[in-house]
C-alpha cells in the first residue's frame, strides 16, 4: 500500500513536472472571429489571409485558432466568450456588427486583450483597428469618372452604417474631382453576403443605365454580372480579377497581415496597449490591386493620386465640400476630422440616393 | 427594360419554385422536412464541383439532383426508419448540409464557374419580347415549369398521387388499406431532396455561376414559407414563387427609381414584403377552417410506426 502511494505521488510529481514544462513552451493563442466563411472571396478571406501571414511569421510562438460564420447579434457574444474561455491571449473580432458583443466580453475578461475591427468603442483591454478604405474609394471614383461613358456609376451598398456612407461619399468626391456632373446610383442590398441578391442588385443597376459598378458587399457575384454584361467594375476587399479578367479596373485589397503581425509582436513583447488605430494606404493595411483594363493615362492618374494620398499631400475629404442638401460642410482647404468621418451619417452633394434612416 | 427586369425575376424565382415544389410533395405525404436549405446547398456544391471537374453543366445538374436526393435519404432514414423527430432532424440536416457543402466545395472557391447556357429554339426565340423571355431560357427553367404541371397532374389526377395524399392525410388508414406508407414517404422525401438539389444547381450554375459557402443564403427557408403560402397547391407555388422573386427584384429597381425621382422608400420595408405576405396568407387560410382542413396534410409531421 505504502509503495503504491509513493508510486502514485512520484508519477503525479512527474506528470506535474511535465505539465509545467509544457506550459513554459505553450504557444500563446491569438484568436479570430469571422462573420463569414474564410473562403468567401472577399472580406473574411482577406482577414484569414492576414491570419495565415501571422501564422507564417510568428507560428513558432503563437497559435491562431478561428471561428467562422459567426452571425452578428446575440450569438456573437456567446461565440466570442467561448473563444475567450478557450485560453486566447488576444482576440480579433473582425466585423462591425461584433462591436457591442466584443465590448461586453472584454469587460468580463480583463486579462485578455481584444481588438475589434471597424468599430468605435474601445476599452482598457479593447483596441479598435480600421483601414482607411475611403482612400481607395476616392481613387476608384476618379477612375470611374474617366472610364464611364454615361457619367453614372452604380454602388451596391450593404447597410447604412458610417463605414459604408463614408465609402459612397469618397467615391463621389473622387468622381466629381474629374467630372463635376458625375452621378452615383446607390442600391441597398441589406446584406453583406448573398451572392444571388448582390447579383440582382448589379443587374438592376445595369438595367437602370449605369456603366460602371462598385460594391461594398462581400462576394464576387457583382463582378461576375458586370463581366457578363460587358461593363467595368471595381473589386472589394480581395483582388477579384479571377471573376472578371477583362472587367476589374482595380480593387481595394485589405492587407491585414502586417497589422496582425505588428500587434501580436507587441503582445509577445508585453508592449500591447489599447489604441484606436486607423491606418491607410501608406501603412500598407490596404493596397490597390493592379490597375487593369484602362488606358495608360488613366492608370497614370490613378497612380499619381495614390502616391499623393500616401505622402499626405491629398486627403480625399478636403473642402470645399457641401452636404447633399447643399449646405456647407467643409470650407475650402479644410480637412475632415477623423471623428466626423467615423460617425458619418450624411451624403455629400452629388449622391442621388436618400440615406435610409 | 421591362424585359430585362422580367428575365432577372425568372432567374431569382426559379430556385424558390423548384425547392418549394419538392417540399410540397414531401409534405403532401405527411413528412415535414425542414432541411430544404441544407439539401439545396448540397445540390449547389455537388453541381458546381461536378461541372468544374467534367466541364459540363449538364453533368453538374445531374450531380446536384443526386446530391440533394441522396442527402435527403439521411433524413428519411432517421425520421422514417428510426422515427426520429422530424423538426429536429430537419434542422440538423440544414446545419450538416451547410458544413458538408463547405468541405465539398472548399477547393473550388473563387473559381469562375461554367454558366448553363439558354436553349435557343429556332423562330420561337426570335419573337419579340415573349420569345426572348419564354423561349430563350436554360433547361432548369423549363424543368421547373414542367414540374408544376406534372406534379399538379400527379397529385390530383393520378392514382399514385391519390395514395400519396391519402398517406399524408391519415397514414393509419392508408396503412390499413394496404398502402406501403414508409416506402411512399421515402420516395417523397427523396423527390423533395432532388428538387432542392436541382434548385441548388440553378444557384451555382445559372444564378451566380460560382461556389461560395452558404451561397443559398436562406432561400431554402423562403421555399418552406412558400409551401405554406401556396397552401400545398402546385400552381400557387408557381404564382407565389414569382411574386416573391418579383418583390425582391422590384424593390431594387424601386430604390433606383425613387432616387431618380428624389423620394424615399425604406428598402428594409420592401425586403420584408414577401414575409409579411406569407403571414397575411397564413392568417387568411387559418381564418377559414374548412380551407385549412382541405389543403393541409392532416398527418404532417406526425411519426408513423407500422404495427407488426
Amino acid at each position: 500500500m505504502k509503495k503504491l502511494i509513493i508510486a502514485l505521488a512520484a508519477s503525479a510529481a512527474l506528470m506535474g513536472g511535465f505539465s509545467t514544462g509544457a506550459v513554459a513552451q505553450e504557444k500563446k493563442k491569438v484568436c479570430f472571429i469571422y462573420v463569414g466563411s474564410k473562403t468567401d472571396g472577399g472580406w473574411t478571406q482577406a482577414h484569414d489571409l492576414g491570419r495565415q501571414q501571422l501564422d507564417k511569421a510568428l507560428g513558432a510562438k503563437v497559435e491562431t485558432p478561428f471561428l467562422e460564420n459567426v452571425p452578428e447579434g446575440p450569438d456573437a457574444e456567446r461565440a466570442i466568450e467561448r473563444m475567450a474561455r478557450s485560453g486566447c491571449a488576444l482576440v480579433f473580432t473582425t466585423s462591425f456588427g461584433f462591436m457591442d458583443a466584443t465590448v461586453k466580453v472584454a469587460a468580463k475578461f480583463p486579462d485578455i486583450k481584444f481588438e475589434h475591427a471597424t468599430g468605435f468603442k474601445a476599452g482598457p483591454n479593447l483596441a479598435t483597428y480600421n483601414s482607411r478604405f475611403y482612400e481607395g474609394r476616392y481613387i476608384q471614383g476618379q477612375i470611374a469618372a474617366k472610364m464611364s461613358k454615361k457619367g453614372v456609376a452604380g454602388y451596391i451598398a450593404s447597410f447604412p452604417i458610417p463605414e459604408v456612407v463614408m465609402g459612397i461619399n469618397a467615391f463621389e468626391l473622387g468622381a466629381k474631382s474629374i467630372n463635376p456632373n458625375f452621378k452615383l446610383k446607390v442600391v441597398w442590398a441589406n446584406t453583406w453576403f448573398d451572392p444571388g441578391k448582390e447579383a440582382d442588385a448589379a443587374k438592376a443597376l445595369i438595367d437602370q443605365g449605369v456603366d460602371i459598378l462598385t460594391q461594398h458587399t462581400d462576394t464576387t457575384a457583382p463582378m461576375q454580372v458586370a463581366a457578363e454584361r460587358g461593363i467595368l467594375a471595381f473589386g472589394q476587399a480581395s483582388d477579384m480579377i479571377a471573376a472578371g479578367p477583362k472587367t476589374q479596373l482595380t480593387a481595394i485589397v485589405d492587407t491585414w497581415g502586417s497589422y496582425y503581425i505588428k500587434r501580436t509582436q507587441a503582445l509577445l513583447d508585453g508592449t500591447w496597449k489599447s489604441e484606436q488605430i486607423w491606418d491607410g494606404l501608406k501603412d500598407g493595411i490596404l493596397t490597390m490591386a493592379p490597375y487593369t483594363n484602362m488606358p495608360d493615362d488613366v492608370k497614370a492618374m490613378a497612380e499619381e493620386t495614390e502616391a499623393k494620398i500616401k505622402s499626405g499631400e491629398l486627403h480625399p475629404f478636403t473642402g470645399p465640400i457641401n452636404k447633399q442638401d447643399g449646405t456647407a460642410w467643409l470650407a475650402a482647404g479644410e480637412k475632415a476630422q477623423d471623428g466626423v468621418l467615423l460617425g458619418m451619417n450624411f451624403y455629400v452633394e452629388g449622391v442621388d440616393d436618400k440615406l435610409p434612416k | 427594360m421591362f424585359e430585362a427586369i422580367l428575365l432577372t425575376v425568372i432567374t431569382a424565382s426559379t430556385p424558390l419554385v423548384l425547392a418549394a415544389l419538392g417540399e410540397l410533395v414531401t409534405e403532401r405525404s405527411g413528412v415535414l422536412n425542414l432541411g430544404v436549405e441544407g439539401m439545396m446547398i448540397m445540390g449547389a456544391a455537388c453541381a458546381f464541383v461536378a461541372a468544374q471537374l467534367t466541364g459540363s453543366p449538364y453533368i453538374g445538374i445531374l450531380a446536384g439532383i443526386l446530391g440533394g436526393g441522396i442527402f435527403s435519404l439521411l433524413f428519411g432514414f432517421l425520421t422514417l426508419t428510426l422515427v426520429a423527430n422530424q423538426v429536429a432532424t430537419g434542422l440538423a440536416l440544414t446545419i450538416l448540409g451547410l458544413g458538408l457543402s463547405g468541405q465539398i466545395g472548399e477547393a473550388f472557391v473563387g473559381q469562375p464557374g461554367i454558366k448553363l447556357q439558354p436553349i435557343v429554339f429556332p423562330l420561337l426565340s426570335d419573337i419579340p419580347f415573349f420569345g426572348r423571355v419564354l423561349f430563350r431560357q436554360d433547361l432548369i427553367f423549363y424543368v421547373s415549369i414542367a414540374l408544376v404541371v406534372g406534379i399538379n397532374w400527379f397529385l390530383f389526377r393520378s392514382r399514385t398521387g391519390l395514395k400519396l395524399r391519402a398517406i399524408g392525410d391519415s397514414h393509419a388508414s392508408a396503412h390499413a388499406l394496404g398502402i406501403n406508407v414508409i416506402r411512399t414517404r421515402y420516395l417523397a422525401v427523396m423527390f423533395g431532396g432532388a428538387c432542392a438539389g436541382l434548385a441548388g444547381a440553378q444557384l451555382s450554375l445559372v444564378y451566380t455561376p460560382q461556389w461560395v459557402e452558404n451561397m443559398s443564403a436562406g432561400r431554402g427557408w423562403i421555399a418552406l414559407a412558400l409551401v405554406v403560402f401556396a397552401s400545398w397547391r402546385p400552381w400557387r407555388i408557381l404564382a407565389g414563387g414569382y411574386l416573391f422573386g418579383a418583390v425582391g427584384i422590384g424593390q431594387l429597381h424601386a430604390q433606383i427609381v425613387a432616387q431618380n425621382l428624389g423620394i424615399v422608400i425604406p428598402s428594409q420595408f420592401l425586403s420584408a414584403l414577401p414575409y409579411a405576405a406569407t403571414i397575411v396568407v397564413l392568417i387568411i387560410i387559418s381564418h377559414n377552417r374548412r380551407t385549412t382542413l382541405i389543403n393541409t396534410p392532416a398527418s404532417l409531421g406526425k411519426p408513423f410506426v407500422p404495427d407488426r
